[in-house]
């Protein structure tokens, strides 16, 4: 079981790694899913199963395993793109900054000692997912990369919850979940809307906000 | 002493049995491919041909041509003297000896490469520029490897794991994650599909092949058979990363070596079955990706397996 965690764990960073250095949407996606599913699992195989330990893995893997990436898979369809091709930080500088990210976040973990000691990693993976879901945010110009950054931020903190066993957590992540939902599919909308207005989804390029078409050029 | 006869007999039976190696992973790709493919003994024909045959030497050669072949294989075949072989430590194994093999394959990379430049074609100039691109980032990651291997065992040694670490869960967590990098970092340097494309004589994708062009006759006999006997190393090194040092008779660690090093290039042969190879941007990106697993292991084993707190 002890094994299992770290083995979810490790997995979670590798996927953070993936997601830096992916160009394809629909590979990031993928990715996001997998997030979505190991987080799911987490709980699982805290050794004590509980009924809101089933309800937080069950929602968690119907939500980010299926219908997240299904309004995402919608939303890119519409917008027609398929791959981010110029980021504001390039893939190897960002697979750099990531790793540097993990560096910080494990010396924050022993800042941070875990309440139990098999989810000891747990803290560290946590803000490591948090920092790569804000960076991707801020390092990429496509709005839909943008909110798959956001749903890997919204991971991280659901696996601070779950790994620093807080009370009342599973209610929290709820709350989260329902938030990241609603937001995801205002932005599936907000990009069809973006697509049609300016046959693009830069969102770099969005400068003004008015009427006139002119200016808004 | 028993052992040090068993390793001895290890070492012959590597030097023997290497050039099955690329045989198996065309066979496996044959078999993804639905076609019968060449025999497994292919590179051993290919050899004995190619010995018997002459060769040109091009005028502008400064004589690295001609050395660069057989200092390459002299220096692998030294590195194949540090490995525990057969799943038993080598006998002329000492402190440190780790970086001395890693080295050791660094030098016979950096022959063949001034046997490159040497001929004077652009073209393998080419290909020299993107082995030693690629083989600077590939370093990286065997740095990392080589400091999570000091971090289990403190010390810096070639030699088995001792089998305590796979007990505790973050340290067999980490060897995984060290096993992971290791088998990016041999398909790189022993270009395979994912970094380089052993079949392609397309001069757009070409690392390794571009720069032995010039050579015919006995001198490609030899690179093949060192590039061979390099893919044995690589593949040992990745066997031994994976299973702990435990007694369990001479007979048993044979089998599971040969079955190891079996498995690992068959798991090549499938990988180079189902993917496409990288566009040159994408290589550096993978083993930047290595480097990175090799550095979360050093961070699961500084962090929280008892060494800094």
């Amino acid at each position: 079981m002890e094994h299992l965690i770290d083995f979810i764990l490790a997995l979670f960073l590798i996927t953070n790694l993936m997601m830096a250095a992916s160009s394809r949407l629909m590979h990031c996606i993928k990715i996001v899913v997998l997030q979505g599913i190991l987080l799911g699992l987490l709980p699982l195989f805290l050794g004590h199963i509980e009924a809101s330990h089933l309800i937080a893995a069950l929602l968690n893997i119907s939500i980010k395993g299926i219908a997240l990436p299904y309004l995402l898979v919608a939303a890119i369809k519409r917008a027609d793109v398929c791959r981010e091709l110029e980021p504001l930080v390039g893939y190897s500088t960002s697979l750099i900054i990531v790793l540097l990210f993990f560096a910080v976040s494990f010396w924050l973990g022993t800042k941070l000692p875990a309440e139990e000691p098999h989810l000891r990693l747990a803290t560290p993976t946590a803000v490591a997912t948090m920092l790569t879901g804000l960076f991707i945010v801020m390092a990429r110009r496509k709005a839909i990369t943008q909110a798959i950054g956001f749903l890997t931020f919204e991971n991280g903190i659901s696996l601070f919850g779950t790994g620093r066993m807080l009370d009342f957590g599973v209610a929290i992540e709820l709350g989260i979940l329902l938030d990241v939902l609603v937001l995801v599919f205002v932005m599936g909308i907000a990009v069809m809307r973006i697509k049609r207005e300016f046959q693009h989804i830069d969102s770099d390029k969005l400068h003004f906000l008015g009427d006139n078409q002119k200016e808004a050029e | 002493m028993n052992e040090t006869i068993y390793w001895i007999l290890w070492l012959i039976a590597s030097f023997i049995l290497c050039p099955l190696l690329p045989g198996i992973i065309n066979k496996v790709k044959a078999f993804f491919a639905g076609r019968k493919g060449p025999s497994i003994f292919q590179l051993y024909y290919d050899l004995f041909k190619l010995l018997k045959k002459g060769s040109v030497i091009s005028n502008t050669s400064g004589g690295l041509l001609k050395l660069a072949p057989c200092v390459s294989l002299a220096a692998i075949a030294v590195a194949a003297l540090l490995l525990p072989l057969g799943i038993v430590n080598s006998p002329l194994s000492f402190e440190g000896d780790i970086i001395v093999f890693f080295y050791l394959l660094g030098t016979a990379r950096l022959l063949t490469v001034w046997g490159a430049l040497d001929t004077g074609s652009s073209f393998e100039g080419m290909g020299a520029s993107r082995e030693m691109q690629f083989s600077a980032l590939a370093e990286a990651a065997i740095f990392g490897i080589i400091g999570c291997i000091a971090a289990l065992t403190r010390k810096c040694d070639l030699t088995m794991l001792p089998a305590t670490a796979f007990s505790g869960s973050i340290s067999a967590v980490a060897i995984l994650l060290c096993a992971l990098a290791f088998f990016i970092v041999l398909l790189m340097e022993n270009c395979r599909v994912p970094a380089d494309d052993p079949n392609t004589h397309l001069e757009l994708t070409m690392i390794h092949e571009a720069m032995i062009l010039d050579y015919a006759g006995p001198d490609l006999a030899l690179i093949l058979y060192g590039a061979s006997l390099k893919l044995w190393l690589f593949a040992s090194f990745f066997v031994i990363l994976l299973f702990p040092a435990i007694q369990v008779g001479l007979l048993i660690s044979s089998l599971l070596f040969i079955g190891g090093i079996i498995a690992t290039v068959v798991a090549v042969g499938i990988i180079e079955s189902c993917m496409a190879r990288y566009r040159f941007i994408k290589v550096p990106q993978m083993l930047i990706g290595a480097f990175g697993l090799s550095l979360i292991s050093l961070f699961f084993l500084i962090f929280f397996d008892g060494g800094i707190k």
